[in-house]
């Protein structure tokens, strides 16, 4: 009988191999059919109009004009008079009209008056935040503060920030929806949930959730931003039912999709670090702020990862803003929490005139459960980037430095659960010995079909071409929505029960035919054998023929017996970045990541989750920043000519090492889409203060803000 | 956006013929890199939509062994990357626009009758940048990327041609076309500071189109361009200069001409930034203090005074780029 449990290294024919995405060719010849490519018979396109004011009341709306402009199927008021508006962007009316330009032309003709009322939307300087816009503090502490810096020999005062950023999807956020009949709707949405995103809009719409129909083949990005049907998903199928229930097709224009569809919180705080004369750390004391908009949001986790330094204050405070809401952002919390800890640490070993990795060594142990793992990735790290060969103290500016441009080295590392989701997969060996395996999951990155096809492969001794894989619809089997990193494990999981469960049944049906037992029976190689014994075998599919005209399907579950799969990693980064000191342009040099997520199932797609992250790290650290206008309360960067992304050619060379083999494979996979994303911009931040000998406090760092760090230092590099 | 007529002439006379007589009545179309953006979010709204793609005389590129040039208004950015050492300049402010769709997509004309790209502009609050009560946004609002110089007025967006610079201090001369036949202007007269929201920040009659720029000889002539810019990718310099000098036997400067970029309504000439370089050898500071004359009479806004000291380390690195 097969196990469930993972095969042992050396007997592994896929697993933790190099393997390729099995998608990648479709993705990139453009074949494959995203959300935002669905276009249906008789389509229309939707468009909603949308408030200017970032705080207002509706007094009226008038929209008569649009109704009867040619074109025009459906207008229908979403949030009419007496709402209050908190945020530019919030959403008054949806339309859908036959082409795009109509629509637009349409949203123009309809009259909105307004109440104009005071608005808040910058908070990074708390001394101007009204009062009335704060929420209650919340505060923390454990040990004796007071004491512990009274007797500190060091003790480092300084203020840290990350300003608010958003996902900025690559393919933005809507849906094609359509009514197949008076009862039934149809959508094809951009989600991270295919399994679930139908049930708020089943609700809404008062149907049965099987008569909703989700599709969704891939997704263009949704770093936590995609879990909900959204108001304009269920607004447009009321549009699409009142234009008889035609398909309508409503993505967020660029400007709406950076304005309101998901943010990440600001974090600013003022920290006081304290450490012995031997570079101990004794005491920290934060006071924190932060907005995601108008809803609360809770503190990140100060100190981050350094929870064991034995005298901790913490207070936070939330902010609400009249800026579109946050989000989950890839990590939620962790990468500005990563920024303002191990900046201030940094700091702290600056002022000790210590080597910070040497710091953090002496220290590891304040972090807790993985002290080990945090010291084998730090060496490991140091050694990719050269650390010892390239690190100088603050201010000194490494190798290769000249007079105008200054280079410098940084650290940092972080944690993340990443438990698996529950996961429900079919698996289907059919008679003429072919496998399929279905799933109600999406791809968000994790390299799904190829991470299903290899467990299965690997759990049947196929090849990976002998594996179907069928995901994206919410009439498969349920699996999880892909957040918190929960998509590997889950799905891994479910697919290994299934496979094994599958291939049991496949042994107790060909056994009597080999003259032997199910237990004695092993799948390796293509082949159905006697464990041992490669004489007594059946081909696959002489073995699958005995099947008669019934596959086997069986149902793979997560959780189900024996853990598969667990939680809670670590990771390191380290920065190697070139500051020019005369305009305040910092490049990327070299960047290494090096990080453990368990039983890694596909190592190529693994690195590249690693890869993708450090480029979104590099992006929020030098570029990414909402741009909210006191004045008139609206974003001014709500494209992506002023909204920066990092290219190519920004990003420096990057090297991934994942931890793997003893000490990790044992606890199964573990999920990797956020860990990498949370150390960058503490890496490069802290580079930046190595290279240049002061610290710019707040991200991203532009070129603005190096001057002023450097004016303010007296300017010298 | 609102339907217009699209007319698509295969001659100038046609063209200016199919202009309106004033701004906003039509707007002509050449690689439409930016005019579909101004469309699509109404910030024009013309009747017409001219299109220049088929007058084919004006998309050549000739550049005779006089080391002069002649180049078409409808010519691609890609055209002119590659110019030779003279033209060093414009072959790098064009490099600068780093986006192959946009280099061969835009046009040379294109590139100096773009629109600012001032971010109240762009968000309907008009050239000028005021609210509906008529405040003016930019003094007290998000100016990081507005005017250092020539900011006095209420115009304070900067000109975001990429070329301009360059053809000024190429002295190219550009050629313009209209109902009355054929004129020219310095290239540095060809930008002006508008008075009210309704002009443009061009010295272009609503009817006349750009047919080509003059670059005179550029024999001898060492020229540069340098950008101060976040990003290797498609971005906007927050500071950029060009330079053009010619240096005598002894290898001091005989003529030069310093112009930037990304710092004012139009692109500014600094005079006397370029005349401390007369008669004196190139050196490091030589260019630090050309860089700080260039910024002499800057004067920050709220949140801008960085871009200060951005345009006058351009202006010092284009001047030992253009020697180097």
């Amino acid at each position: 009988m097969a196990e469930y449990k993972w095969p042992e290294e050396g007997k592994r024919q896929h697993l933790g191999k190099r393997i390729s995405r099995l998608d990648g060719p479709v993705k990139v010849s453009g074949k494959a059919k995203y959300s935002y490519d669905i276009n249906r018979p008789g389509m229309l396109f939707g468009k909603i109009l949308r408030s200017p004011h970032a705080h207002a009341k509706v007094v009226s709306i008038d929209i008569s004009a649009a109704e009867k402009m040619p074109g025009v199927k459906a207008v229908k008021i979403i949030n009419g008079p007496g709402f209050e508006i908190q945020w530019a962007g919030q959403e008054l009316v949806a339309l859908a009209a036959v082409d795009e330009p109509t629509a637009e032309d349409a949203l123009r003709a309809i009259k909105v008056q307004y109440e104009k009322l005071p608005h808040l939307v910058n908070e990074a300087d708390l001394s101007k935040v009204p009062a009335s816009n704060l929420r209650p503090a919340s505060t923390n502490a454990t040990g004796d503060v007071a004491k512990a810096f009274q007797e500190a020999d060091v003790v480092v005062e300084g203020f840290y920030g990350n300003d608010v950023i958003t996902h900025c999807c690559l393919e933005s956020h809507g849906l094609v929806t359509e009514w197949t009949d008076s009862n039934n709707v149809m959508i094809h949405p951009s989600t991270q949930s295919v399994s679930t995103v139908h049930n708020d809009l089943a609700r809404e719409l008062k149907l049965p959730a099987g008569n909703i129909h989700t599709h969704m083949d891939h997704i263009g990005g949704g770093f936590g931003s995609k879990f909900q049907i959204d108001l304009w998903g269920i607004e447009m199928t009321k549009v699409s039912q009142m234009a008889g229930g035609k398909p309508v097709k409503y993505f967020l224009d660029r400007d709406a999709e950076v304005m309101i569809a998901g943010s990440r919180p600001s974090a600013y705080a003022k920290v006081k670090v304290a450490a012995k004369k031997d570079g101990t750390i004794t005491a920290w004391e934060s006071d924190a702020w932060g907005s995601g908009g108008m809803g609360n949001i809770g503190s990140p986790p100060y100190p981050y990862v350094w929870t064991r330094i034995p005298n901790i204050k913490t207070k936070f405070q939330a902010v609400n803003t009249n800026v579109g809401p946050q989000r989950a952002w890839r990590a939620p919390n962790h990468p500005q929490a990563a920024l303002i800890t191990m900046g201030a640490l940094e700091d702290l070993a600056a002022e000790l005139k210590m080597d910070p990795l040497e710091f953090f060594l002496k220290n590891i142990e304040l972090t807790g459960v993985r002290a080990n793992t945090y010291r084998d990735e730090l060496l490991k790290a140091a050694e990719m980037i050269e650390w010892k060969k390239n690190w100088r103290q603050r201010g000194e500016g490494g190798p290769g430095s000249t007079k105008t441009v200054k280079r410098g080295l940084g650290l940092s590392i972080h944690t993340w659960g990443g438990q698996p989701h529950n996961s429900d997969c079919d698996v289907i060996i059919n008679p003429d010995g072919s496998v399929e395996v279905k799933m109600g999951t999406q791809d968000l990155g994790v390299g799904t079909r190829t991470a299903l096809a290899i467990v299965a492969a690997e759990s049947l001794g196929l090849p990976l071409n002998a594996i179907k894989v069928t995901i994206g619809d919410n009439r498969l089997p349920v699996s999880g929505a892909s957040g918190g990193s929960t998509t590997i494990g889950g799905i891994s999981s479910s697919t290994r029960r299934g496979s094994i469960d599958a291939l049991n049944t496949l042994f107790e049906k060909v056994a009597p035919a080999m003259n032997t037992t199910p237990d004695k029976l092993e799948a390796v190689g293509g082949k159905i054998q006697v464990i041992g014994d490669a004489t007594k075998s059946l081909t696959w599919k002489q073995a699958c023929a005995k099947l008669g005209t019934q596959p086997i399907t069986a149902r793979g579950k997560q959780p189900g017996k024996e853990q598969l799969a667990s939680a809670g990693v670590g990771g390191v980064q380290m920065a190697d970045v070139s500051v020019d000191i005369e305009t305040g342009i910092v490049k990327m040099n070299k960047f290494v990541a090096v990080q453990d997520c368990g039983l890694i199932i596909d190592l190529k797609t693994a690195e590249s989750q690693v890869f993708g992250a450090m480029i979104m790290g590099v992006t929020y650290s030098l570029y990414e920043e909402k741009v909210m206008d006191d004045q008139t309360g609206r974003m001014l960067n709500a494209n992506m000519e002023f909204y920066r992304l990092a290219g190519l050619r920004d990003i420096g060379e990057f090297q991934v090492h994942m931890m793997t083999g003893k000490g990790y494979d044992e606890r199964g996979p573990i999920g990797l889409g956020e860990p990498p994303t949370n150390s960058p911009g503490a890496a490069i931040a802290n580079a930046v203060a190595n290279a240049i000998g002061v610290r710019v406090s707040t991200l991203p760092l532009t070129p603005d803000r190096v001057l002023a760090a450097l004016a303010k230092k007296g300017g010298k590099g | 956006m609102h339907k217009f007529e699209y007319a698509s002439p295969t001659t100038k006379e046609q063209a200016v013929a199919l202009l309106g007589k004033s701004w906003g009545e039509t707007e002509a179309l050449a690689g439409g890199t930016d005019l579909l953006s101004l469309l699509k979010d109404y910030l024009v709204t013309p009747k017409r939509v001219v299109n220049l793609k088929g007058i084919k005389e004006l998309s050549s590129v000739l550049t005779p062994r006089d080391g002069s040039a002649r180049i078409g208004a409808l010519a691609s950015i890609e055209a002119v990357r590659d110019l030779g050492r003279g033209f060093a300049a414009l072959s790098q402010a064009a490099a600068g626009i780093t986006s192959p769709q946009i280099r061969n997509m835009g046009t040379v004309g294109g590139d100096l009758c773009q629109r600012p790209r001032c971010w109240y502009f762009r968000s309907g609050f008009g050239l000028l940048a005021k609210d509906e009560s008529g405040n003016a946004l930019v003094p007290n609002g998000d100016n990081r990327y507005h005017a250092i110089l020539g900011n006095d007025g209420e115009a304070k967006f900067v000109n975001p041609s990429s070329l301009a610079p360059a053809f000024i201090a190429l002295n190219a001369k550009i050629k313009i076309f209209g109902p009355a036949g054929e004129r020219e202007v310095e290239a540095a007269k060809f930008f002006v500071t508008p008075k009210s929201a309704s002009e443009r920040e061009y010295a272009l009659q609503p009817n006349e189109i750009v047919t080509m720029i003059h670059v005179p000889s550029t024999l001898g002539v060492r020229s540069a361009t340098y950008e101060v810019r976040q990003r290797e990718v498609l971005d906007w310099p927050l500071a950029a200069a060009s330079v053009a000098l010619t240096l005598d036997a002894s290898k001091k400067v005989k003529t030069a001409r310093i112009v930037l970029g990304h710092v004012a309504p139009v692109p500014w000439v600094a005079e006397e930034a370029a005349q401390s370089l007369i008669g004196k050898t190139i050196s490091e500071d030589a260019a630090a203090e050309a860089g700080r004359l260039a910024v002499a009479n800057a004067h920050a806004l709220s949140r801008n005074a960085y871009k200060i000291q951005l345009a006058s380390v351009a202006v010092k690195r284009a001047i030992l780029q253009a020697v180097s």
